[in-house]
Parts: structure tokens; sequence; C-alpha cells
């Protein structure tokens, strides 16, 4: 009724290639736009843009990183988390090094240094593959998170070992730091997520997704019509572990700000956001949105929600059952629907399409 | 367009070319097994050239060769006038050699149009960054592409499945997309590993008919493995028949069938 | 033959001689530059000096050795209850490390709550059983035919969830095994060898022990029974096996219970070792490293690969460990599994691996 595609014609191959060919999804984009850049800051409260919307944002960002390696090349990943710490670490160098550069320069800076390492440990995956990468993975992941603890270089020599996050101001308006208003780091982390998110988007409509792709579903047919194998898987870690650095970045600086990273940066919060993306929808840029939303706010409600409808839950038993939730919606969304939510969301579209008259 | 009329006898009179392939003297072993021994032909340019044999005979491995997919331990490949030394796939690909699989090896998780695509990735030069954008040039590249594949999904015929995700689509139209995305490569050698295994008359039809006109309008040599001898020998120039990975026949297809090695081959020789 | 074939290796650098050589001809480049540019002498610390030290103190290499191994024998448990589950469902069971867990957890918990330890052993079987054809139900049965990779991933739910389980029920403090009430010898036996001390816990003597009797067994139960033989078929085709009348389900849900006892011996002997909790979890994932060295498939490849990965760890940490810090046991094992994947993709025990097309 109100989700039709007729009479929508493209003329041009230009329209028919573009990421919402539909007029009512370009409508549905605006809107959500609209809605983040201005309905929550304004009518949101602190505590729902600090606790709720910024960890999505952060988590939406490392899901996309982790969704180009996994769900679109077919590389398993258990070391998103490492990859996020080096760009935390890696920005928490920049900023003492080059204090007069704007901070946010230096935030998508530094997922630099963790594509750089991302395709260190991603040079195995040449040789080996499935579970077998997963080993190299966890190397990566044990190994940095070795070296946030033990290379007192990566935190500046200081005592306690965390990061310290400057203040920091961009039109002398606090971005990071304690005076910084999560309004402001609300905006600095929506800019940065859409931004990165539409790049993520055009590269995966593009020759180089197509490649990606092409690698995940038939890797030999790929080599014998000129994929160049390495260069594909690579390219893949370095966007991917780019993007994990960004939000890892983005998670000390604009999130947590500051105090003890390594500990952030462990094996659990890896597989946290491998659930994300199987959740919401493994080769789907829209389902790690889903899958972010789902699975950071879930523990959120969780521990405020129900207190609020009067059950009486405490924050470990919260957790508890956030942990049993999550185990089986694992289980539940892999046998209902392997593609995700962001299936879902699709077979919702095409029934919206064909309602109130299905056949 | 030279409009050659094949005959019913399954033997066209044509001009073919220079030699585009030469196989020189190939041996390969996996072990202690071996796939091809000491096996030589050429393939000309413009020409269709079958390879045929019973199974196990070693024509897929012979295919798995020619694009560098296996390294021969003897013997070499000389193609375009250049020997080949160690090649990795791409390197052919790049050199101008497309192939189809026996088993459809299509990227399941994408659509039909993706798929024929990314047999344009060669083709497509824009860098990195203007692919993050996907505006101004990359965008136009993409578009001219896009004209391209558009154009032989019109020749297959597929139009109604441009969108659908190959997965799912019958075995016949499969195989069409498969050779819709080796189309795309623009070869000079096309090679197709039984291209109309498992389908039905009809479908053996149109692809034969795809065949022909691949070969007739763009001037593409190919080289195809085929088991329906029909087909072999109506649609092929010349043909070579393999048997426990040796040469036994070599010629046109009057000659080849009747060749006594080739016939004791097929139906069996009392020993 | 004609579509099955080994793959030519990628590059000049596959042959694992010229790879070695290579490898070899860096290492002394290295030990060359390095002498002459370093003044305090890192590289001799680092490829002189641990070999010094092992030779003039045998006894401290023995006792190095022996805890590796000791270590080993536990990873190599962990490990087998991969390759039970593998071999017969052919699905990677990241649950096996909080079956571990969950199974001593539940033995502690009924002991806490008054059960004799003995019934409280029987009882966790039961439970182990019962979580054995739950998972059978709910998980693989709905799942069947599906990727690897979606079972892989099921079982990551099934971890989750026994987190959460676990805790939720037991509470998430670490607790003391009951080692004594389960009559599992304590204190330790002083060898007086290689001219000085080594000791061995007789906990770790008594690990060793029935680890290696309950290998034993299961090759055992493998090789000469019914159920054995069928296990087996299962796990080279599973629709060959349904032809001929094995009831998928039923070897489901053994090979789950075996995976179930076996977890339940683990956490026994590791929590006699140091105490329970879920900070096994982790540990458990160095079973990734073993089962690569060993093959997913490969019971004594399994073991084979929990001692090499468990005194290749401990040795790294004691000689090379202070030179950089220490703590480097927590990726040492994932190191030593990268560097043998890169001249055996196979692993120890695999086939080699054959791409077809």
């Amino acid at each position: 009724m109100f989700y039709r595609e007729a009479g929508q014609y493209k003329s041009t191959y230009a329209s028919d290639m573009a990421v919402f060919p539909l007029r009512e999804d370009r409508i549905g984009i605006a809107v959500i736009l609209a809605v983040a850049f201005v309905a929550i800051p304004f009518f949101g409260s602190d505590f729902f843009i600090a606790s709720v919307m910024i960890p999505f944002l952060v988590f939406s960002l490392a899901a996309i990183g982790l969704n180009i390696l996994t769900g679109y090349t077919g590389l398993i990943s258990l070391g998103t988390a490492a990859f996020m710490g080096v760009g935390a670490y890696g920005c928490y160098k920049l900023t003492t090094l080059f204090p007069g550069v704007n901070i946010i320069v230096l935030i998508l800076l530094s997922g630099l240094f963790s594509a750089g390492i991302g395709v260190l440990f991603g040079l195995p995956s040449l040789r080996i593959k499935g579970f077998y990468l997963a080993v190299a993975t966890l190397a990566a992941q044990f190994f940095l998170q070795w070296c946030f603890v033990r290379v007192p270089w990566l935190f500046n020599y200081n005592a306690s070992g965390s990061i310290e996050v400057p203040q920091r101001t961009l039109f002398d308006i606090p971005l990071t730091g304690a005076s910084a208003s999560p309004e402001t780091r609300y905006f600095v982390c929506l800019g940065i997520v859409v931004t990165l998110t539409w790049f993520a988007s055009n590269l995966v409509h593009g020759k180089l997704g197509r490649s990606w792709m092409a690698v995940r579903d038939m890797d030999i047919a790929a080599e014998l019509m000129g994929i160049k194998l390495l260069n594909a898987k690579l390219m893949a870690f370095a966007v991917s572990s780019y993007f994990a650095g960004v939000a890892g970045a983005m998670m000390i600086f604009l999130w947590y700000g500051g105090g003890e990273a390594a500990d952030v940066f462990s094996i659990r919060l890896s597989f946290n956001i491998l659930f994300m993306v199987i959740i919401g929808g493994l080769g789907s840029l829209l389902g790690s949105f889903f899958g972010a939303a789902f699975l950071s706010i879930l523990p959120t409600a969780l521990k405020f929600g129900l207190p609020a409808l009067g059950v009486p839950i405490g924050g470990a038993t919260a957790e508890h059952v956030t942990f049993m939730l999550v185990g089986a919606l694992i289980i539940i969304f892999l046998i209902a629907e392997p593609h995700g939510l962001a299936r879902l969301w699709q077979i919702g579209k095409q029934k919206l399409r064909t309602w109130p008259f299905p056949y | 367009m030279n409009a050659e009329p094949m005959t019913m006898t399954g033997t066209p009179i044509r001009d073919t070319g220079e030699v585009l392939l030469s196989v020189e003297a190939i041996s390969l072993r996996f072990g202690g097994v071996k796939a091809i021994s000491d096996v030589s032909f050429d393939i000309r340019k413009g020409e269709i050239r079958a390879i045929i044999g019973p199974n196990g005979a070693g024509k897929t491995s012979m295919l798995n060769c020619i694009n560098g997919f296996y390294q021969p331990q003897e013997g070499r490949i000389v193609f375009k006038g250049e020997r080949r030394a160690k090649m990795r796939p791409h390197r052919a690909a790049a050199g101008g050699i497309a192939r189809t699989f026996q088993n459809v090896a299509l990227f399941k998780g994408m659509s039909t149009l993706d798929n024929i695509m990314t047999g344009r990735t060669l083709k497509m030069k824009k860098g990195f960054f203007w692919q993050a954008l996907r505006h101004g040039p990359a965008m136009q590249e993409e578009i001219a592409h896009r004209r391209v594949v558009e154009d032989i999904i019109d020749f297959l015929q597929i139009e109604h499945i441009r969108k659908l995700p190959v997965g799912k689509l019958p075995y016949g139209l499969q195989k069409r997309v498969e050779l819709g995305r080796a189309l795309a490569m623009e070869p000079e050698l096309l090679l197709l590993d039984e291209p109309m295994a498992g389908m039905n008359l009809e479908e053996k039809e149109d692809m034969c008919r795809f065949i022909l006109d691949v070969n007739q309008q763009f001037g593409t040599t190919i080289a195809l493995i085929e088991h329906d001898m029909g087909v072999v020998m109506d649609l092929s120039d010349r043909v070579v028949v393999l048997e426990y990975g040796r040469k036994i026949a070599d010629g046109t297809p009057d000659e080849v069938k009747a060749n006594q090695a080739v016939i004791d081959a097929y139906l069996g020789v009392a020993h | 033959m004609s579509d099955i074939a080994t793959r030519p290796a990628p590059s000049l650098l596959a042959s694992p001689m010229v790879r070695f050589g290579l490898i070899l001809v860096a290492i002394l480049l290295a030990i060359a530059i390095g002498v002459r540019l370093d003044p305090t002498n890192t590289l001799y610390a680092i490829f002189v000096d641990p070999f010094q030290q092992m030779v003039q103190a045998p006894d401290l290499l023995a006792q190095t050795v022996w805890e590796g191994l000791v270590s080993g024998v536990l990873y190599a448990l962990i490990a087998l209850g991969f390759v039970l589950i593998f071999k017969a469902s052919g699905v990677f069971n990241f649950a096996q490390g909080i079956m571990v867990v969950f199974a001593a957890l539940t033995l502690v918990g009924l002991y806490e709550k008054g059960v004799p330890a003995f019934l409280a052993v029987i009882i966790t079987l039961g439970v182990m059983f019962a979580l054995a054809v739950t998972i059978e139900r709910v998980v693989l049965r709905p799942l069947v035919n599906q990727p690897d990779i979606i079972l892989f991933m099921a079982t990551f739910g099934i971890t989750y969830f026994l987190i959460g389980f676990g805790e939720a029920l037991f509470g998430g403090n670490p607790k003391q095994m009951i080692a004594d009430q389960l009559w599992l010898p304590r204190g330790a036996i002083d060898l007086k060898i290689l001219g000085g001390l080594v000791t061995l816990q007789k906990i770790d003597i008594a690990a060793a022990v029935i680890a290696s009797l309950m290998i034993l067994l299961l090759a055992l139960f493998f090789q000469y029974t019914r159920i054995g033989r069928a296990l087996r078929a299962v796990a080279d085709s599973h629709k060959a096996a349904l032809s001929v009348g094995i009831s998928l389900n039923q070897i489901w849900v053994i090979v789950w219970f075996t995976a179930g006892i076996v977890a339940l011996i683990t956490g026994i002997m590791w929590g006699a070792r140091s105490d329970v909790s879920f900070a096994l979890e982790i540990v458990a994932l160095k079973a990734l490293p073993v089962l690569i060295l060993g093959g997913f498939t490969s019971i004594p490849g399994a073991i084979v690969g929990g001692l090499i990965i468990g005194i290749g760890e401990k040795i790294g940490e004691f000689y090379w460990g202070p030179l950089v810090g220490g703590g480097i046991e927590s990726w040492l094992a994932y190191f030593i599994a990268l560097a043998f994947l890169l001249f055996r993709p196979q692993g120890l025990f695999g086939d080699k691996i054959i791409e077809r097309i």
C-alpha cells in the first residue's frame, strides 16, 4: 500500500545501481538520519545518549568492520577487540605526539595503525582457511592484548597503565575529556559512523566488494577470473581493521573517556562483536546496525528496564540473564534465520511490497 | 560477420587462423597417479576445439593446466607465441583465458548481475579511493561496464533473473550465467568444461546456439569438453580424444569418428 | 582422476626446504648483524643464554618440561573433547571449554549442597547426559545439514547460555575442587635427579595416569564396539551412515555425552590443580592451537599436539619470557601453531589438503 516500486522507472544505470533505488527507502533513510541528527540530541536524555546511543554507534562501526571481513570476505576473525585496541592506543600516541591536530582527524588516522597490524596478521590467510585462520586471529588477540599491558611505551609509561584522554576542542567546544557533553560526543560519533558507513557501502557495492564476495563464495573460481586472492583478502583485513581501529579509538576517547583499556579489548569483546554480526546478518551493513543495537541495548535494557517494571533483578543476575538470553537468541536465530535480522527485514519489506494482496 | 553455414554433416569447412595455444608434451602427476602423460595438441585462433574421452581421461586436468590452476611437471604450454613458465591462474585470466566449470562454480551469494560484473574485474582500473566515493570516475567506469554486462545479459536472454541470487536458480540457468561471467572477461580463449552436463534437450539446444554465436560473433576461440557426442560432432572444428591421460586421436570430427582407437575406447575392446 | 588433484603450491616459498633455509639464513643474518650493532648483547640473551641455562641447570629444565607435560595433558583432554565431537558430527564444538567448567561447577555445587562426593559424580554424569540430549534436540537436530560455520556459531550460543546458566546457578566465584573427597592424592614427590630437586605433584601424576587410561579406553571403545564402529561410519559420511540404518540422533547424543564425561574428568583434574572458575573458558581456547597441530580428527594428534603446546609454552615462558617482561604464555601457543601451519597447513597428522574444481 505504502511501499511500492510500481511507477518508479529507472532510466539510467546510475539510478538502478544506487544503493537505495526505491523512493520509499530513500525517504526512510532521510527520516532515520533526521532522527539521529536532530531528534535524539534534542529530546534524548543525557543518560540515553551516553549509555545507549554512543555505545550503539561504537559497536555498529566495529560490527561493520568485522562484517566486511567475515560476512563479505568469509574470513573468520576472533581478534576484533585487539584491532580496536590498536586504534585506541594508536590514537593515544597520536594525541601525545601531535597535540595541535584536531582530535577527529587523529581518531580517523588511528585506524590506519590497526589497518597495518591487521594486514600483518592477515598474511597467513593466503595459506590457511576457516578454523585455521581463527587461530591466526586469536594469536593477534592475545598477543596484542599482552602488548597493551607489557609495552609501557604504548601508554606513555604512566604508572596506572591506562589511557588518559586529554581535553580537545573544536571551535572551543570540548569534544573529548571530562567537560565534553554527551551531545557533543554523540555528534562526533554519529558523524564518523555515518561517513564511514557511506564509504563501506560504496566499497561493498563496487569492484572491491564483488571481489570480496567472490572470494567468499568460491575462492578458486575467483582466482581463475583474475582476482588476486592475496590482494583481496589483505584489502579486507585492512579495511576491516581500519573500521575496528576507529571504533576502538571512539570507544576510549568518546565513550569511556579513558581508563584501563587493556581489559576492555578482551576476547569477550571480540566474541560480542562477532555475535552482533551473526545476529544482525553476515554480509549486510544494515544487519551490523541491527546486531549492534540488539546486543548493546539488550544488557542496558535488562539492567534498567526490568527494575523499572517492578521485576526485582540485581546487577549480577541481569548479567547472567543477558548471557543466557544472548546464547539462546544466537541459537534461535541460527535455527530460524541463519541470515540474521537483516534477512528478516528484507522479508518484511517484501511482504510490505505486496501487502495487502500477496497473490 | 562470417555467416558460415554449419552443415548437418558436422564438418564445417572453415578457415581457422594461426595457432593460438599449443600444448607441447605435457605430463601431470598427482603423487603416483599420472593424470596426463605426454599430450600435445594445438588450438587455432577462431576454432571450436573439443576435448573428449571417457571419464577419468584427464580432460578437466588438461583445462586446469591450460589456465594455470595446475602446473604440469613436464612439457610446456605456449599461448599467443609466449611460453609460459609457472603461472598463477589470475595471470592466465589477465592473458585472456576464461573458463566455466564442470560443477557450476558461481558465486552463490551474489546476484546474476554481480556475478557477471565480477568478470569485468580485470578491466576495471579505478583505485580504492574512487571506489570508496562511488562518484565521478569510479561511477562512470561502473556504468560503462554495466552497459557491457547488460549486453551479455541480453545476448544470453537472462534479463528476468538479473537481480536474483544465483544460488536459487535452476541448473540450466546457472550454467548460462556462468557462461556470461566468462564472456564478460572478453576472453581470447574460452574453456568450457561440460557446458551441457545435466541439461535437457531444449536447454542443450540453447547452449549450442550460444556457443556458436560466441564463436562467430565475437570470434572467440573455444575449447570444450563434452560427453554428448552429437553436440561435439556438430559443433567442433577439430576434436582431440584422450584416454587414461594419453592422446589417442586428433582431427576433424569425421576423422575421429572413424578412428579405431576411439571406437575401442568408447565401446570397449575384447582383450 | 580428472577432478581430483593436488594443488600446486602457490609460490617458490612453498617448498618447506626453501622456507626453512630462508628462515635459517634470516636468523643467522640477524645474529651476525645484531652482534655487531648491539653492544648489550640482546641477541646473546635470546639465542645463546637460554640454552646455556638449560645445560647448566638440567633439573630446572626437567621441572619445566614436567610442568609443561602436565598442562599439555590437560590441553590434550580438552582437545580430545573437541575431536570426539568433530569426528562424529563435523561440529567444531566451541562449547567444550565451558562444558568442562560447567561439569566441575555442578560437581562442586552438588557437594556443597550436602550430596556425598561419589554420588555427586554420578549425578553430574546424569546432568551431562541431560545436557547432551538437550543439545541434540534443541540445537543439532534443527540445524542438521547447515554449513559447518553455522553449527560452529551455534556452539558459541551454547557457550554463552551455559556461562549465564552456570553463573546464575553457582555464582561467578572460583570454587575449591573436592579433590580429597574423590580420593585424589595430594602432596608432592621430590626427586633428586640431575644434580637438583625436581618436584612432582602427586595430583599431576594422577592426572597423567587417568588421562592415559581414558584415552586408552576411548580408543578401545572406538575400535571394538558396535557403537564405536557406527561412530566412525558417521564420521566418514553422514548420508552413507544413515543409509545403512545408523541413527544419527542417537550417535550424536552418545558423542556429546562422551565429550561430557571427558569434560567432567578434565574439570576435576584442572580444578584439583588450581580452582574451578570461569577463567578456564579462556584456557580452553588453547585447544584450538592443539587441534591445529594434531589435526581435527585425530585422537593421537590431540595428545601429541597438547604435549607440544604445553611443553613449548612452559619452556618459552621460563627461558624467554623474562626477556620481554613475562606473561608470554597467553599467546605463545597460538604462535607455535601458526609457525607449524606455515609448514604443514594440514597439521601433523592430517592428510594433504586436496583442492578440486
